[in-house]
């Protein structure tokens, strides 16, 4: 719990992880800053997916084409938002010295990318598209 | 060997393409959704989607090139959390608007 009001001061206040530890040695920092703004193209390209799902697929039933859209747009969403919390952790981490964080959110974003695109096999099967 | 010291390992323009490539992808998905503001027709709802893609695509940029100009040293400072936290708030600003524009 302490950890996680830890966690929420830095998001409001990340100034304060200067604070803490020793610089890093700068080629540390920068392989951290490239990092995550690889997981930002992620997100770009998620949400572009979402923006491309509902333009060019005109023909999808509005539902499954909404739900997809926003299935997209979310995963990108979140996928941002853990960018930034982990390049803090990581940069506290590198701070101090310690290990580097653990994360899931890899293997849980390929399940979601892994169940678009079974939705989207099951939706052309069947085809639903085009009605 | 003179001349300005440099990084062997080319870290400072590595990090420098890297913000290059994730405002391309930016101005890409700002695109479609200027795009998707003005297929709805142009409506004043429209409009407002148009220029509030345009701002979060303006908002990067800003935020890309004090960070690129920031890098031109040998050995740059860390990147600084507001920054980051500006460039993640663009990016949700048009994960939001496409939200919106889909209703």
């Amino acid at each position: 719990m302490s950890d996680f009001t830890r966690g929420l001061r830095l998001w409001f206040a990340p100034e304060r992880i200067r604070e803490e530890g020793d610089t890093p040695d700068y080629r540390f920092s920068l392989a951290n800053e490239r990092t995550f703004l690889a997981w930002i193209r992620t997100a770009l390209a998620l949400i572009g997916g979402g923006f491309a799902v509902d333009q060019f697929l005109p023909g999808l039933a509005w539902g499954i084409r909404a739900g997809l859209a926003l299935g997209l747009l979310a995963a990108g969403v979140l996928c941002a938002l853990r960018a930034v919390g982990h390049w803090v952790r990581c940069e506290r981490a590198m701070r101090r010295g310690e290990d580097l964080p653990a994360s899931r959110f890899p293997a849980l974003l390929s399940l979601v990318v892994a169940l678009v695109a079974v939705a989207m096999v099951v939706v052309v099967v069947f085809g639903w598209e085009g009605r | 060997m003179t001349g300005p010291v440099r990084d062997p390992g080319l870290q400072p323009e590595r990090t420098r393409l890297a913000w290059r490539r994730t405002t391309l992808a930016c101005t890409v998905v700002a695109v479609l959704g200027v795009r998707q503001a003005l297929v709805g027709g142009a409506t004043g709802a429209g409009a407002l989607a148009v220029a509030a893609s345009l701002l979060a695509w303006l908002g990067f940029l800003a935020v890309a090139h004090r960070r690129v100009t920031g890098m031109g040293t040998a050995r740059p400072a860390p990147l600084p959390p507001r920054l980051a936290l500006a460039a993640v708030a663009c990016t949700v600003a048009l994960a939001v608007f496409a939200a919106a524009t889909l209703f």
